[in-house]
């Protein structure tokens, strides 16, 4: 109270010089005071409240974690951007993972995707379904199951009528440099990631002459919409030693890792419409005669949070079935 | 206490009133800027113009100008882009701050320019341009669909329109801050 009385005081006085009243006097006495309301000249102000700096701003304190603002399900890629969902729960084509990063949000948020997916071949079925969460433009992490079903081969097999083969895919996906649309043409979005998969028919993997009933793939991803031709270009290295995806084991007696190709053509006809081709080699480490598959697909954004994909797919020799050609039906919600 | 009240009083009462017809801006200093009477637009300062400003080498294809309606047509995509951006909540505060009617002028010439429809680009460049702006990827996708949907409202082809996205996308490198 008695500083903000002298400070008034002064200030009274410095207007009311040259005199001071007598009532003043002590006041005037606490020299600190005074200057601390009428700083010098050279002396810089400084607001009551010290801006906050951006860089600076933390939950924690100067010293703590810094976290900084995340638009969680906020989205903001283009459409289609973030790819669709292969048949292992990555974002990418329907049969080939690209560069892509799952989900539609932006640098610094959060997107989710969750995909099912169903193949019907001659002898065989496919159904598919997971969960994909990307991070800003860098991280994805996704999970997928697939369940195959053997029908009449089952029987023929000797494992059973209907037996159905079912593994678990775990993703994840790093981009390390590029981007799929903006920067320079020549440079793609590339991308590493793994895929760990672990089949639930132990046995009877083992049984066939799989070596492991779990395995990890290993991928480099380079995909880049080359706009001046309206053309997705894809091209992916899978080290792998997974038979059938995974479906039937992993590796053999005699063999093991081999690298594999998975390359995918698209042309976008609108905003929302995309068709395109893919291949995707397969190593034969069982000696069942497991073929490089292909396919034609035509995907598109109904809206935008939600992709169908069509497609036809040519999967040769399965289990020594051939000829396994099909549609492929695929639908995907991301936000 | 009293005493303190009391002279808050007084000083209040000795202040000068300042007088009504203060002109605030001389004061400070704030430069009042004139529209111009026949562009309608704000001047700025002098800069040196080159058609390298427009950041991509344009095409030569008298097909392409044509499927964005020649450079009418160019100039009318680029305007209502600009309009669509002031609409749109994701990024109107972007362009309140702008001499919109330069922008759209600019805008045009560029596309005009690039689209190899026989304009001279004479705006600043496209890191000049958005210097300190701040401007975000999001930011970017969301004026890239508003020139989509300008470009459809004026029936270009979908592959004509890419093929104009398709010089823009390599400018985020100097549009693109964070």
């Amino acid at each position: 109270m008695f500083t903000t009385f002298s400070s008034l005081a002064v200030l009274a006085a410095a207007a009311n010089a040259p005199t001071p009243q007598i009532a003043y006097a002590p006041v005037l006495l606490e020299e600190p005071a005074a200057e601390a309301v009428s700083p010098a000249a050279d002396e810089p102000l400084y607001p009551a409240i010290a801006p906050l700096d951006p860089a600076q701003a933390t939950a924690l304190g100067e010293d703590g974690a810094n976290i900084p603002h995340v638009d969680v399900l906020e989205g903001g890629k283009l459409l289609l951007t973030n790819g669709v969902t292969t048949i292992e729960g990555s974002s990418g084509g329907g049969l080939a993972r690209w560069a892509t990063i799952g989900g539609r949000q932006m640098a610094g948020g959060i997107g989710l995707s969750a995909h099912v997916t169903g193949i019907e071949l001659p002898d065989f079925g496919w159904r598919s379904y997971g969960v994909m969460a990307g991070f800003g433009d860098r991280l994805e992490l996704s999970f997928a199951r697939a369940d195959f079903d053997t029908r009449d081969v089952g029987a023929a097999l000797g494992i059973g009528q209907g037996y159905t083969f079912n593994v678990e895919t775990f993703g994840a996906k790093v981009r390390l440099a590029g981007d799929l649309v903006y920067g320079d043409t020549w440079l793609p979005q590339i991308a590493v990631g793994i895929e760990h998969k672990r089949s639930r028919d132990g046995a009877l993997v083992r049984a066939i002459g799989a070596k492991d009933s779990s395995g990890t793939d290993f991928t480099v991803s380079a995909t880049k919409l080359f706009l001046a031709r309206s053309l997705l270009v894809n091209a992916t290295l899978r080290y792998t030693e997974a038979n059938e995806l995974g479906l039937l084991g992993f590796g053999s007696a005699t063999h093991g890792y081999k690298l594999q190709f998975e390359g995918s053509l698209g042309y976008q006809l609108s905003r929302r419409a995309v068709i395109g081709a893919e291949l995707r080699t397969k190593p034969d480490n069982l000696g069942l005669g497991d073929d490089n598959w292909m396919d034609v697909f035509a995907a598109y954004a109904l809206t935008d949070n939600l992709t169908l994909t069509a497609a036809y797919v040519d999967l040769g020799s399965i289990a020594t079935f051939s000829d396994q050609r099909g549609g492929f039906l695929s639908a995907q919600v991301a936000f | 206490m009293l005493l303190a009240a009391t002279t808050a009083a007084v000083l209040m009462l000795l202040q000068q009133a300042p007088a009504e017809a203060t002109d605030w801006d001389a004061e400070f200093g704030v430069e009042v800027k004139e529209r111009d009477p026949v562009t309608g637009e704000l001047p700025v300062d002098p800069y040196e113009q080159s058609n390298a400003n427009a950041g991509a080498k344009p095409y030569d294809s008298a097909g392409l100008a044509a499927d964005f309606g020649g450079r009418e047509g160019i100039a009318r995509i680029a305007a209502r882009t600009i309009e669509l951006s002031e609409a749109d909540p994701r990024i109107a505060a972007i362009f309140e701050a702008h001499d919109t009617v330069r922008l759209k002028r600019t805008l045009g010439e560029q596309f005009c320019y690039l689209l190899g429809a026989g304009c001279d680009y004479s705006g600043r460049d496209m890191k000049t341009a958005h210097a300190e702006m701040g401007v975000t990827k999001a930011d970017m996708n969301a004026l890239v669909e508003n020139l989509q949907t300008a470009m459809r409202e004026a029936g270009v082809p979908f592959a004509a329109q890419n093929r104009l996205l398709a010089k823009l996308a390599p400018m985020s490198r100097d549009v693109v801050e964070r």
